[in-house]
């Protein structure tokens, strides 16, 4: 069986700027996949045209062997593609258990579909059994009750996760999950992060180096709108093109 | 006494009021109001139908007129086939406007905001326009009912029966959208509502979501125009034209947006104030623009926000 994720002389541009200008990207099962590169290099729009917010003007993107970059955002979701945001994107006026209740909801299309207009949600306690199991995993459980509006910036970004792990996605895609945090919340996202490590497929955009290169298993570097290595994180670190094009010297070996 | 408990009891209370309310006006001798109360009902329904548009989906869409107008045509144009029981013809205006909406809205949800605002006003005038120039349709005279339509076993012939038919409409209507409110799709409605780009992100297939709220709404405002063509014994087009669809919007608002009883409230407001202004001055607009500035300023949840009402 081949890789997760497939994606193969992608290309994207905006008015006279390639931000994907023949991405080549594989991800295999089980791996977090830390993506890396400069400002500018492309990162979130890559994570737009794998989660459907965008289409490619060329390439392929295969997941789990079918072609779907023409698949709009919903469809790739069932199909096991979620996404978080780099700006937290919640339901600030819903309770925090109606957040991730939502998640559950869409995932669990065997439980009733979202059209019946009949009988309450809340009665199916499923669903809310569910949405509890979730906040547990991130430390949530203590707020479910709260509006979600009210959390601090740190759960805020906690309880997207949460949603996103409730669809049940067979890969997940972190836009910058630490953006914005201080130094105590981003060591609580890293340690939810890497309680995920094996059992789900991770595609991480993030700028923290100390915790992409401790968490990935595998390291991609994006320059200008191309992959220039995809290695292992030893490799990533001492690669000269790497070290020439993004990381100069800062980095110690 | 629990607070949903007491608002079972004011909703109980309210309601047998108002199925008392022709026999009382009868006993007075006001017979006159019977139809007055009628209408108020019609454009209660005409307005919650729209309030779920805009304050249930989140759609502010300015071309509702063409449902409503399009509902009373619709029983006008049976009538003259010569078909005249309502059973057939009411129906057949709720599934007119469905239709309608489910291809005016699969164009218009393409567009957001002020665009879609636009786009939807341009389709019911399009309708309008059509109908106005159909000599058929009765131009700009309208299409006067040869009666009111046949309502086996009752006999709409009497305004009072005619006053408890809308008011069982309006009635199952609301109590449909409060469960509604709470069901699977009420809840993704909410989850519209506040973050469309996150919903997506879940999963769910968002047009397909407000295209459904969209032809529900315009289902009821076909019902509802059914009704008024009944009550007034014709379809006219100013039912069609875009100043219904704005006064059914000012209803909303004045009610409150989203909230339950948001077009019901509305419509007695803004209907109550025209009757009571229309006796003492010729300025009675003037004054409800008034009200409508103070509610948008004031009072953001409108009517029902202000008397406490629960929400959904």
């Amino acid at each position: 069986m081949g890789a997760l994720l497939e994606i193969s002389g992608l290309k994207r541009h905006f008015g006279g700027l390639w931000a994907a200008n023949g991405v080549d990207l594989a991800i295999e099962r089980g791996e977090i996949h830390a993506l890396i590169g400069p400002n500018g290099a492309g990162k979130t729009t890559l994570i737009h045209l794998i989660s459907g917010a965008l289409r490619p003007d060329a390439g392929r993107i295969v997941f789990a062997g079918a072609d779907i970059g023409q698949h709009n955002m919903h469809a790739r979701v069932a199909l096991g593609i979620t996404r978080s945001y780099q700006i937290t994107q919640i339901f600030p006026h819903l309770p925090v258990l109606e957040n991730v209740r939502l998640a559950v909801q869409s995932r669990r299309r065997d439980w009733g579909s979202s059209f019946r207009m009949c009988r309450p949600a809340s009665a199916d306690f499923r669903m809310l059994a569910e949405a509890e199991e979730w906040l547990g995993r991130v430390g949530l459980a203590e707020a479910a009750g709260q509006l979600a509006a009210d959390l601090a910036h740190g759960q805020q970004r906690a309880l997207e996760l949460a949603m996103a792990l409730a669809t049940r996605p067979q890969l997940l895609l972190l836009d910058e999950p630490m953006a914005g945090m201080g130094p105590e919340e981003s060591a609580h996202m890293a340690a939810l992060i890497a309680s995920l490590k094996g059992a789900q497929t991770i595609l991480l955009v993030e700028h923290d180096m100390d915790i992409v290169f401790r968490l990935a298993d595998r390291i991609s570097v994006l320059v200008a709108g191309r992959v220039i290595v995809s290695a292992a994180p030893d490799v990533v670190r001492n690669h000269p093109d790497v070290r020439r094009a993004y990381l100069g010297d800062e980095v110690a070996p | 006494m629990t607070p949903a408990r007491r608002g079972n009891l004011v909703e109980a209370g309210v309601l047998l009021a108002a199925i008392a309310l022709p026999l009382i006006l009868e006993a007075l001798g006001e017979d006159f109001y019977i139809g007055f109360a009628t209408r108020l009902l019609i454009f209660a329904l005409a307005a919650t139908s729209l309030n779920f548009i805009v304050g249930y989906g989140g759609m502010v869409a300015f071309g509702h007129a063409a449902f409503f107008g399009g509902g009373a045509y619709v029983v006008a144009f049976l009538m003259q086939a010569g078909i005249f029981s309502a059973w057939i013809a009411w129906p057949l205006a709720v599934l007119a406007a469905g239709v309608a909406a489910l291809a005016i809205g699969a164009l218009s949800l393409r567009t957001r905001g002020v665009y879609f605002i636009m786009i939807t006003l341009a389709f019911a005038q399009m309708i309008y326009y059509s109908i106005v120039s159909l000599q058929s349709a009765g131009g700009d005279d309208g299409l006067p009912l040869e009666q009111r339509s046949t309502l086996a076993p009752f006999d709409l012939a009497s305004d009072t029966t005619l006053y408890w038919v809308a008011l069982a409409t309006l009635a199952a209507c609301l109590i449909a959208l409060k469960r509604l409110a709470h069901s699977r799709y009420g809840r993704a409605l909410a989850g519209l509502r506040q973050n469309e780009q996150r919903m997506e992100a879940l999963g769910y297939p968002v047009d397909r979501l407000k295209l459904v709220c969209f032809v529900i709404g315009a289902g009821v405002a076909g019902l509802a125009g059914a009704l008024l063509a009944n009550q007034n014994g014709m379809a006219s087009p100013t039912q069609l034209y875009w100043t219904q669809s704005g006064m059914l919007l000012v209803m909303v608002i004045l009610g409150g947006v989203g909230q339950r009883y948001g077009g019901v409230l509305g419509a007695l407001a803004l209907l109550g104030l025209e009757e009571a202004l229309g006796l003492t001055t010729e300025y009675a607009h003037f004054y409800i623009g008034l009200a409508l500035l103070a509610v948008v300023l004031f009072a953001p949840r409108g009517l029902a926000g202000l008397a406490g009402l629960r929400a959904r």
